[in-house]
C-alpha cells in the first residue's frame, strides 16, 4: 500500500482562514491527553496553563510585556518570508541589538538625559541591522543559503554575548554574577501602567504592526516585496531587483530585532544577562506563520504565544510541570499548524484503495 | 450515429461525452467519428474543449457521460497505459523527456520492465526510417532541436503501432520544413491505416492535411467540414461564432529616423541551458513593425529580456531609443523613457497568477500612468486602469479584482498586452502576442499594434508564428543560436526563405548524422 500526496484541486478560502484555530484546537486537545498521561488533572492544569493567566492584571500586562518582542521580531520575519527570504537568526540580531544598546547605556552609565533611551534604541537597531547585513551580503554577493548562515550566527552572537558579560562588561560590585550594572535611570523604558511590568516598548510594537500593514498593502515597497516573493521572474518584468529586497527585507528584519533586543534589556531584565530571552527569536518564527504573515495576525498570535510563555510558568507552580511544557506546547502548535496547512492544499490518498476505485468505475 | 464514406466501423467514435469540472462543462454532449485511415482535424478556439476530449480519449480524464467506442466496441480507458493498450498514442504539445538521457533511455522509460535496450534502438531505427523521421537513438536529448525531441515523442508512439494517433498543436515548434515532413510522415500513415486526431488552429494546416474537421465551441459540437472545399476565414467564423473582423492593415510609411536602434548586442548565456546572444543588430523605424522569426530556443528569451531591460547592458550604446543610450537601464527605467514590454510567458512573469488583475497593473504600469505616486499605491487608479484594460480589450474576467490565474490563457495575454498598448509607448517590444490566443482576440491584438505603429511607435514583434508576422510586420528577421539575420522586406520574403535562415545549422546536416548513426545502429 502506497500513500500518495497529491494538490487538492480547489482550495477552500474558509478553510485556510481557519487552521490558526484548528491548529489550536488541536493544541489543546494533545494537551489534555499528555496531561492525563501524566497523571494531572487535565482540566484544572489546562486551567493553570491558559485560562489563570488572563483573570489578572498583572497577568495581562505580562501578556504583553512577552508579546511586544514577538509582535517586533515576528512582523520584522513575516516581511521577509513575504519576499522567499528566510532570516531565522532573529535571535542572534536581537542579542547583538541588545549588546549594542546596552554598551550605550554602560558608556552613559549614571547621567541622565532623555536622549539616552532614543540613543539606545538606534544603536540597537543598528547592532541587528549590521548582524542580519552578514547573511544578506552572503546571499546576493555568493548564493549561500540565508537559513544556514543566519541560524549560525546566532550561537556566535550568544557567545560574544556571554564573553562579554563573563568578562570586561562584568559588574564589579555583582558578586561575580555573568551580568553588568542594572542600567541607570534613564536607560530603563518607562513602565504604562503602574506595579506592572509593562512598558513603553508594547505601545511601539504595535505602532511597528500598523506601520508594517500599511507598508504591505500601500506602498510599491510592500508590493515589491510580495512580488519578488510570488514571482521573481515577474519581479524583474516589473524592474524590482531581487538583490535589493534581500538586502531590504534582511536588514529591516534584523533591525526590529535588534529593536526588541534593545527593549527586553532596557524593560523587563535592566540590564545585560548571558541569556536575555527564552528565544523569542525562534518562537517569532512561529508567531509569523500562526499569524498568517500578517502583520496585525501577528499581534494576536503574539499575544496567544505569550499565555503559552506565561501558562507554561504558572503552570510549573501549581502542577510542577517542568518548564519543557512550554516548548511542548509551542512546538506542537506550530506541528499541527504546519499540518493543517498542508492538508488543506494537499490530500493524502492510498493508492490501493484508488485502483479500487478505478476499477469500479 | 455518424457514419463516414462507407466505412465499416468507426475506428473511434464518441457519443454524447460530457465532462463537467465543477460548475464549467467543458464537454457537453460531444459526438463524432474518425474512420480508419482518416486524418480528421479538431478545432476550436481556446477553452472550447479539444484538450479535454482528448485528454478524456486518452485515459487522462474520465467523462461524466457519454460513451467512447472503440472499433464499435463500448471501452473506459481508465489511464494512458490502458489506452495505449488499446492502440492510442499522443504525442504532446509539451515534450516529456528527460534531457540528459539519450533518445533510447528516454523511449525506453515508457516501456514495460525488462525491454531490450540492443533491439529497442534497433526498432527505433527502424521505425524512423520508415516514416522518414531521422533520429539518432543514442544521442543525448539535450543536443537535439524542438523538431528532433518531436520525432522522439512520436517513434514512441509509432513503437506501440497505434491505430489512432492524437497530436495536440504539433507544429507550434517546427520550421515550414520541418512541418512539411511531418505532414509527410502523418499521410503515410493514414494510408496505412492508422486514424489521426489532430488538433491545430493554424487552419491553411488544416486545409492542407485533413480530410474532415470537427469544430468546438464553448465544449459543444457546432459543425463539420472538409477543410479542403472551405476557406481559413470561413472555418475561423465556425469556430467563433462571428463574423471576423478584418484588420484594418495601415500603410507602411517610408521609414524615417530610427527610433530603436540596436547595435551589435551580445550578452553571455545565462546557465548551462540558456543562448549566448552574439552581434545582434537591427533598427525600427517609427510607425514601424519589425517582426523576428525563429524556433524556439534560438535565442528568443535573451533577446526579449535584453530589449525590456529584465537583463542589462553594459556597455548601454548596444540599445538606444531616439539616439539615447538605454541598455544598462533596468526595466523600469526603460519604461520611464518609453519603451515597455511583453515577455512570452503569462504566468509568473508577465503577470503574478495569484495577485489581482488590478495588482497585476502596478507591475508595469504604475509609473506611466500614475498608478503609483511617490512611492504610495493609489488603488483607486490601479483599478481603473484594468477596468480599462478589460473593457478595451474584450478580457472575459470576473472584473479587475480577479485573479489573474483565474483567466484562460488568452484572456489573459489580451490583458498583458492592453496593459503594454494602452500606456501608450514609444517602443513596444512584445513577444508572442498571440500565443495560444483565438482568432477573435488574434484580430484585436493585431489591430491594437496597427494602430500604436500609426501613431509613430517603433514595434518590435518576436514570434514562432510565420502566418502573424508575414500578416502583420514591414520588415523581419530570423533569429537563429543567438545570430540575428538580415532583415527582409516582408512583402519581398517567401516562406522558403524564411524557413532555410531558420533551419540554420539545425536543417540537413542533422539529418545526414542521424542517418549514420542509425546504420551503425542496425550493423
Amino acid at each position: 500500500m502506497l500513500l500518495r500526496i497529491e494538490p487538492r484541486p480547489e482550495v477552500s478560502r474558509p478553510f485556510t482562514c481557519a487552521t490558526p484555530a484548528i491548529a489550536m484546537l488541536l493544541t489543546v486537545a494533545s494537551g489534555w491527553l499528555l496531561f492525563l498521561a501524566l497523571g494531572l488533572a487535565p482540566g484544572e492544569t489546562l486551567y493553570q496553563f491558559l485560562v489563570s493567566p488572563l483573570l489578572t492584571l498583572n497577568g495581562l500586562a505580562e501578556l504583553g510585556v512577552k508579546a511586544a518582542p514577538l509582535v517586533l521580531i515576528g512582523v520584522g520575519l513575516a516581511i521577509g518570508f513575504r519576499a522567499n527570504v528566510w532570516n531565522i537568526g532573529a535571535e542572534g540580531q536581537l542579542t547583538i541589538g541588545a549588546i549594542a544598546a546596552g554598551w550605550v547605556a554602560l558608556a552613559f552609565w549614571g547621567q541622565e538625559g532623555l536622549w539616552i533611551l532614543p540613543a539606545m534604541c538606534v544603536a540597537g537597531m543598528l547592532g541587528g541591522l549590521a548582524y542580519a547585513a552578514i547573511p544578506a551580503f552572503l546571499k546576493t554577493r555568493f548564493d549561500v543559503n540565508e537559513i544556514l548562515t543566519s541560524l549560525m550566527l546566532t550561537y556566535v552572537a550568544n557567545l560574544v554575548l556571554s564573553v562579554l558579560v563573563f568578562g570586561p562588561w562584568k559588574d564589579p560590585d555583582g558578586f561575580n554574577f555573568p551580568q553588568t550594572k542594572l542600567f541607570s535611570e534613564s536607560a530603563i523604558l518607562p513602565i504604562l501602567v503602574e506595579g506592572t511590568r509593562l512598558h513603553l516598548g508594547a505601545l511601539v510594537a504595535l505602532g511597528v504592526a500598523v506601520a508594517a500593514w500599511l507598508l504591505l498593502s500601500r506602498t510599491v515597497v510592500g508590493f515589491q516585496i510580495e512580488v519578488v516573493g510570488q514571482a521573481p521572474a515577474a519581479a524583474r518584468f516589473a524592474g524590482f531587483s531581487g538583490k535589493r529586497t534581500v538586502w531590504l527585507t534582511m536588514l529591516l528584519g534584523g533591525a526590529l530585532a535588534g529593536l526588541a533586543g534593545t527593549f527586553e534589556a532596557a524593560g523587563p531584565i535592566g540590564q545585560l544577562i548571558p541569556k536575555l530571552t527564552p528565544g523569542y527569536g525562534f518562537t517569532a518564527i512561529i508567531v509569523a506563520f500562526l499569524g498568517r504573515l500578517h502583520p496585525l495576525g501577528i499581534v494576536v498570535a503574539a499575544l496567544v504565544m505569550a499565555l503559552s510563555y506565561i501558562g507554561g510558568e504558572n503552570a510549573q507552580v501549581t502542577a510542577s510541570l517542568p518548564q519543557a511544557a512550554t516548548g511542548v506546547f509551542q512546538g506542537m502548535l506550530l506541528f499541527y499548524l504546519l499540518a493543517s496547512d498542508f492538508l488543506v492544499r494537499y490530500r493524502v490518498r492510498l493508492l490501493a484503495a484508488e485502483r479500487k476505485l478505478v476499477t469500479a468505475s | 450515429m455518424v457514419q463516414h464514406k462507407g466505412a465499416g466501423a468507426a475506428r473511434l467514435e464518441l457519443r454524447g461525452i460530457t465532462k463537467r469540472f465543477g460548475s464549467l462543462t467543458a464537454n457537453d454532449a460531444v459526438s463524432f467519428a474518425v474512420a480508419p485511415g482518416e486524418i480528421h482535424a479538431l478545432l476550436g478556439e481556446n477553452g472550447a474543449g479539444k484538450s479535454t476530449l482528448v485528454k478524456g480519449i486518452y485515459g487522462l480524464l474520465q467523462p461524466d457521460e457519454g460513451e467512447i467506442l472503440w472499433d464499435g466496441q463500448v471501452v473506459h480507458p481508465a489511464n494512458p497505459q490502458e489506452a495505449r493498450r488499446l492502440g492510442i498514442g499522443m504525442v504532446f504539445q509539451h515534450f516529456s523527456l528527460f534531457e540528459a538521457l539519450t533518445v533510447v533511455e528516454n523511449i525506453a522509460l515508457g516501456m514495460e520492465r525488462g525491454t531490450d535496450r540492443k533491439a529497442l534502438a534497433g526498432r527505433i531505427a527502424e521505425v524512423s526510417r520508415a516514416y522518414g523521421l531521422p533520429l539518432d537513438p543514442h544521442r543525448e536529448v539535450h543536443a537535439l532541436s524542438v523538431g528532433e525531441r518531436q520525432r522522439v515523442e512520436i517513434v514512441r508512439c509509432l513503437l506501440q503501432s497505434p491505430k489512432l494517433l492524437i497530436m495536440d498543436e504539433p507544429t507550434s515548434v517546427l520550421t515550414p520544413q520541418e512541418a512539411d515532413r511531418l505532414f509527410e510522415t502523418l499521410r503515410r500513415l493514414a494510408r496505412e491505416g492508422c486514424s489521426i486526431l489532430y488538433i491545430s488552429h493554424k487552419l491553411q494546416e488544416i486545409k492542407a492535411l485533413c480530410s474532415r474537421a470537427t469544430i468546438l465551441r464553448g465544449g459543444r459540437v457546432v459543425g463539420s467540414c472538409d477543410p479542403a472545399v472551405e476557406t481559413a476565414r470561413s472555418m475561423a467564423q465556425m469556430m467563433i461564432g462571428a463574423e471576423l473582423k478584418s484588420l484594418a492593415r495601415r500603410k507602411s510609411k517610408p521609414r524615417a529616423e530610427p527610433r530603436l536602434t540596436i547595435d551589435d548586442l551580445n550578452l553571455p548565456a545565462d546557465g548551462p541551458f540558456g543562448v549566448a546572444l552574439k552581434g545582434v543588430s537591427f533598427e525600427v523605424g517609427a510607425g514601424e513593425i519589425f517582426g523576428i522569426a525563429g524556433v524556439a530556443g534560438n535565442g528568443q528569451n535573451e533577446l526579449t529580456q535584453a530589449l525590456g531591460g529584465e537583463r542589462q547592458i553594459w556597455p548601454g550604446k548596444a540599445v538606444r531609443i531616439d539616439g539615447r543610450s538605454v541598455g544598462h537601464l533596468n526595466a523600469e527605467r526603460r519604461r520611464l523613457v518609453g519603451l515597455c514590454g511583453v515577455p512570452e510567458e503569462r504566468n509568473g512573469h508577465a503577470a503574478v497568477p495569484d495577485m489581482s488583475l488590478a495588482a497585476n497593473a502596478l507591475l508595469s504600469a504604475r509609473n506611466r500612468t500614475g498608478l503609483a505616486r511617490g512611492g504610495i499605491i493609489r488603488r483607486q487608479a490601479a483599478h481603473g486602469f484594468a477596468e480599462r484594460v478589460i473593457r478595451e480589450f474584450g478580457v472575459k474576467a470576473r472584473g479587475a479584482e480577479a485573479a489573474a490565474r483565474s483567466l484562460s490563457g488568452g484572456n489573459l495575454q489580451k490583458y498583458v498586452v492592453g496593459r503594454e498598448v494602452l500606456q501608450t509607448p514609444d517602443i513596444l517590444v512584445v513577444a508572442q502576442p498571440t500565443w495560444g490566443v483565438d482568432a477573435g482576440a488574434a484580430a484585436t491584438i493585431h489591430q491594437a499594434l496597427f494602430n500604436l505603429a500609426q501613431n509613430g511607435a517603433a514595434i518590435v514583434v518576436i514570434s514562432q508564428d510565420l502566418e502573424e508576422l508575414l500578416a502583420i510586420t514591414d520588415r523581419l528577421a530570423v533569429m537563429n543560436e543567438g545570430r540575428l539575420s538580415r532583415a527582409l522586406e516582408t512583402t519581398d520574403a517567401t516562406i522558403e526563405e524564411i524557413g532555410l535562415l531558420m533551419g540554420g545549422a539545425h536543417g540537413a546536416p542533422v539529418e545526414t548524422t542521424a542517418q549514420q548513426g542509425s546504420i551503425q545502429n542496425v550493423a
